[in-house]
């Protein structure tokens, strides 16, 4: 094995087990940092500011924290698994090394329809981002926004299909833009630099501090979740960092401090420049809280760099989102999860192009004709449910093979402590879920049973039992 | 015509070209190479070429 020059230009992508054509390894812990904090950061710039409308700043502060401490426990147990487990697919294929074939199959879907419905809920807010534009700018007819949805999703399956260095060089670009306008934003209004602007006291005093109280806080923590919501996306990169053992658990816990930082400054800018009451109405109050901040600044410059931040935050989520659902789905295909045609990878790009493609009118078909908020319940219970098989993973992963019997490249510290956190936590947030989305809580258990269903009746036979355990490593505990 | 129904015009015209040069490459990409090669990928390419995972 150890003949075979994994640097060289003519063997590249060439490697064992009959692979002619493998995806890229080009990527490093700043592609891997973009593509984690670009899918989540439009979180910032709107969705959030709901959480003030269950339960007012108070309530929205302790969503924001409850909201990262769960995600930090996610951050740490990704970058300890998928380091080791470094694959396309991400929590599918170690659903699939850990604990089974009818998890894997389950957590693939979550994670297909969570990035699918995310991408179509940041095409439906890019269309809706221009024609805010063409209302600012005096345009006074109805702007069609079909053709900037489509649009969005076409340039960005088009880049996700033609490489993923430029996609998530791309991503690294307008992500880092996005999180610095925060940055000047929050330096321009707090006093920092120039005379502050904040009215925290005023706005968050008598009634406005806690106005529906504990249980305010509790509905709360569902839009908390925004905040954080997609971070776990590094894990897809797997396959096509340089390496994986280093730029994974760099790239994704830089990831969530970055986003623990950007969470908390535009709760602070937010609630001290938007009065709760329009600010939790992401309606027909503040759409882009971010951006109504910079407006309520008085300053142009700001508002132009907000605006702009708003929308490069929408487009980064999108080709995150795209970029992560088609390796999900082509590594399903590729153990025969899915009919195996979907795990071809492009010769020249090498992309896995039929997955891009297949993954493009599913996307257009929900960005213009589902409803935004059902789009992006469905995402966030798809998440949650991945969230709840995380600690279980890592549990059987440290039980199965303990430290020690195999590298890691990352070993989290504290175990079990961030898993029976996360599972705790988790269990908070399907509550939290369920006060307000019951309904398309139950639908969407019902729907992944009859998935469950179908798999172990019909699909299983077609699944490649053997060759899809590749890991070289011993064999697991008590087997 | 005015500029934001122009731009609508050239959002669809932009979004045709991106959609037809993925159908058009895809087509031929798959006309071109074989079955066998487009779906030769195997996971696990890293830890076979340079790690035996054994601790030391």
């Amino acid at each position: 094995m150890a003949d075979i020059d994994i640097t060289s230009q003519t063997m590249d992508g060439m490697g064992p087990h009959g692979t002619k054509v493998g995806l890229l390894r080009v990527l490093g812990p700043a592609h891997v940092w973009a593509l984690g904090v670009g899918i989540v950061l439009v979180g910032e710039y709107m969705g959030w500011n709901f959480a003030v409308g269950k339960g007012g700043a108070y309530a929205a502060l302790l969503a924001c924290w409850f909201a990262g401490i769960l995600y930090t426990c996610v951050a740490m147990i990704d970058s300890e698994v998928t380091s080791t487990v470094a694959a396309a697919g991400g929590q599918y294929t170690q659903a699939k090394h850990i604990i089974g074939p009818l998890m894997a199959f389950n957590v693939g879907l979550y994670l297909v329809f969570a990035y699918t419905m995310l991408e179509a809920a940041n095409a439906i807010t890019a269309g809706y981002l221009v024609s805010e534009v063409a209302r600012l700018t005096g345009y006074a007819a109805e702007l069609d926004q079909r053709p900037f949805i489509v649009l969005v999703i076409l340039f960005l399956a088009w880049l996700n299909y033609r490489g993923v260095l430029a996609t998530l060089t791309f991503n690294l670009v307008i992500t880092a833009i996005a999180f610095t306008a925060i940055l000047i934003l929050f330096l321009s209004t707090s006093g920092v630099i120039g005379a502050g602007e904040m009215h925290h006291a005023e706005l968050m005093a008598g009634q406005a501090a806690l106005p529906y109280g504990w249980i305010g806080v509790l509905a709360s923590v569902h839009f908390g979740l925004w905040f954080y919501l997609g971070i776990e996306g590094t894990t897809q990169a797997a396959e096509e960092v340089r390496s994986p053992a280093r730029a994974l658990p760099f790239g994704t816990l830089a990831g969530i401090m970055t986003l623990l930082i950007a969470a908390t400054l535009t709760w602070y800018i937010c609630v001290g420049l938007i009065p709760w009451e329009y600010l939790g109405d992401g309606v027909n109050g503040s759409v882009a809280p971010l951006f109504d901040a910079a407006r309520l600044s008085g300053h142009q410059p700001l508002v132009w760099l907000l605006g702009i931040g708003t929308l490069f935050a929408t487009l980064a989520s999108a080709n995150g989102c795209i970029n992560d659902a088609s390796r999900a789905w082509f590594a399903m295909g590729r153990d025969k999860y899915l009919p195996g045609w979907f795990g071809a990878v492009h010769p020249r790009f090498r992309t896995p192009y039929r997955s891009i493609v297949f993954l493009v009118p599913i996307a257009l078909a929900f960005a213009l004709k589902a409803p935004l908020d059902q789009v992006v319940t469905f995402s966030i219970l798809s998440g949650l449910l991945e969230y709840t098989f995380m600690p279980l993973n890592v549990i059987m992963f440290r039980r199965k093979w303990p430290m020690g019997s195999i590298k890691r490249g990352y070993e989290h510290p504290f175990h079990p402590v961030p898993a029976f956190a996360l599972l705790a936590l988790c269990s908070v947030a399907f509550f939290a879920v369920f006060l307000g989305y019951g309904t398309q809580l139950v639908a969407m258990i019902i729907f992944y049973i009859v998935a469950s269903l179908w798999f172990h009746f019909r699909r299983y036979r077609f699944v490649s039992r053997a060759a899809q355990f590749t890991m070289p490593w011993p064999r697991p505990q008590g087997y | 015509m005015s500029f934001w129904p122009l731009m609508e015009f050239a959002a669809w015209a932009l979004a045709a070209v991106f959609g037809l040069y993925i159908v058009i490459d895809w087509l031929r990409t798959d006309a071109t190479y074989s079955e066998e090669v487009l779906t030769s990928s195997r996971e696990g390419e890293i830890e076979a070429m340079t790690e035996e995972h054994r601790v030391h």
